[in-house]
């Protein structure tokens, strides 16, 4: 048993096409690759709200002084 | 891959593609230390990630569909054929071609050439609006120019079967347009709707200049850019190819290198034009800006970009002088944007990418007329008309009202700005305040144990 279809290398190149693992599954690892990009989106998106949130309940007017002249 | 000749063709060319994408990588790197540079401390560090991040979201979207709408997408236009799914379909994100395959070498290295590209077009986004936009909202800005909107333009622009090339006679050889129109015109969308930082406006209007933290970071920063365009020429070409191969127009026996149109031209024309553009944007741009440093450097850039719409046939004094041509209005353009219409583009970017390949596809109707666009009969030859046309489609159609159009929507949402108490402690605020409490946390501990001894 092979996951990639081979168990031997012991083969003409020229009749060899595709080589990696679990052939057949492309459309199901398509899913699951774009479930993790929206999910990522959704996930950096709250993150980043309740960030700045938090940034606008502790806002200071002096640090901010401090942090603008700083430059 | 039969034969010896073929096979070295074959791996010559994935080898010449790869080069090419390690070179152009040198791109994100010069954008990510120009954004850097120009924006200020306070805000270094989400700047940074902001154009980071844009490699991976583009990268995997480019993969999810990217890469299918160029190869599907050179009719879809209405009257000109529609969608075309089967040639779409190696290129399904399902497809064996898209994977580990001993009977494809070469789909890997071209999707990644063109997938350098599409980081370039969101990297141009990405630097004019910092130090006010939600990170999240670029992502989104990015992922749509990087994988779909700039991809378009390229399946009906820079595709040998384009319908632009094929009705309009567009040339774009080194993507004046398909990549530079149309990522300036999307910024401008963008920056219209987003606004100007704080402070960048007096109240009577006047525009204040907004110095870079780390001008020495530009500057490397511009030069790497500057490097990795080079990279980005080589790749725009295909490197050998019989005309057997091309099956078209062009009669004889001779192997050449061609455009990405397959009409002939060398490696060593380009890179005579590469530095004739480069040279005469670099001598517009230090005349024009009076000695500017920041406004010289990117008058190279400029200088190429408006050059290299023609720089497959123009004689290299011809792209010296298209560079200086450009850059003088390129340089005049931006200064009265920036007045009337209160735009505040951080970096410059509308300028030096958008003006820039406007008037380069402009000035290449003129200067190519009547040049064939294509091996192939029936194409429309290139002329002014087909390349004013050309670059109304990517600046506005598929640049300008994309960007105003996605960015009305986040606006309308409240998810595009940052809070104005966050841009004016700056995005960094929390990271810097936890960065110095560290800092004062192990000096302290340290002056402890010196005391102890």
């Amino acid at each position: 048993m092979s996951t990639i279809g081979y168990e031997s290398w012991a083969v003409d190149l020229g009749t060899v096409g595709a080589v990696y693992p679990f052939q057949g599954w492309e459309l199901v690892m398509t899913v699951l690759g774009v479930l993790f990009w929206l999910g990522w989106h959704r996930m950096q998106f709250l993150a980043e709200s309740k960030e700045l949130e938090d940034a606008v309940n502790s806002y200071k007017g002096p640090e901010a002084t401090q942090a603008i002249e700083r430059y | 891959m039969d034969g010896n000749l073929n096979a070295l063709t074959t791996i010559f060319t994935e080898f010449y593609y790869w080069v090419t994408v390690v070179f152009m990588f040198l791109i994100h790197v010069g954008f990510c230390m120009y954004e850097v540079g120009a924006s200020r401390r306070r805000n270094h560090l989400h700047t940074l990630i902001k154009n980071i991040m844009i490699i991976p979201l583009v990268t995997v979207t480019f993969f999810f569909f990217g890469w299918w709408i160029y190869w599907t997408f050179p009719s879809a236009f209405p009257g000109m054929g529609g969608i075309d799914f089967a040639a779409g379909t190696p290129y399904t994100p399902w497809s064996e071609n898209m994977g580990t395959n001993l009977e494809d070498r070469l789909t890997g290295v071209f999707w990644a050439a063109f997938l350098l590209f599409s980081w370039t077009a969101a990297s141009i986004v990405s630097g004019s609006v910092i130090e006010r936009i939600r990170s999240s909202a670029l992502w989104l800005h990015a992922v749509m120019i990087g994988s779909v909107w700039w991809i378009i333009d390229a399946a009906w622009g820079w595709h040998w079967d384009g319908w632009m090339v094929k009705v309009l006679g567009y040339h774009d050889a080194y993507a004046s347009g398909v990549i530079h129109a149309i990522a300036g015109g999307y910024a401008l969308g963008l920056l219209l709707v987003l606004g100007p930082r704080i402070g960048k406006f007096a109240a009577d209007g006047t525009p204040r200049d907004i110095p870079p933290h780390n001008p020495w970071l530009l500057t490397i920063g511009i030069f790497l850019i500057y490097t990795g365009f080079w990279g980005f020429y080589a790749a725009c070409n295909v490197p050998i190819i019989s005309p057997e191969v091309i099956d078209g127009q062009i009669t004889g026996t001779t192997w050449t290198a061609t455009n990405i149109y397959l009409a002939p031209t060398t490696l060593s024309a380009i890179t005579f034009n590469f530095l004739m553009s480069l040279s005469g944007g670099l001598m517009a741009a230090y005349i024009v800006s009076k000695g500017d440093p920041f406004w010289t450097f990117s008058g190279g850039l400029a200088g190429i970009i408006t050059a290299s719409a023609g720089n497959d046939l123009y004689h290299p004094i011809q792209a010296m002088l298209v560079a200086a041509i450009g850059v003088v209005i390129v340089y005049r353009l931006h200064f009265w944007v920036e007045r009337k219409f209160k735009i505040d583009d951080a970096v410059g970017a509308v300028a030096v990418h958008g003006y820039s390949g406007v008037v380069g596809l402009i000035i290449a109707g003129f200067v190519l007329w009547g040049a064939p666009s294509s091996p192939y009969e029936g194409y429309a030859a290139v002329n002014p008309l087909g390349q004013l046309i050309g670059a109304v489609i990517m600046f506005g159609l598929l640049g300008f009202l994309p960007g105003w159009g996605l960015a009305k929507i986040q606006q309308a949402a409240g998810v595009l700005r940052i809070p104005r108490e966050v841009e004016l402690q700056g995005l960094d605020f929390s990271e810097n305040r936890a960065f110095e409490a560290a800092q004062s946390d192990v000096i302290n501990a340290e002056k402890a144990a010196v005391a102890e001894k």
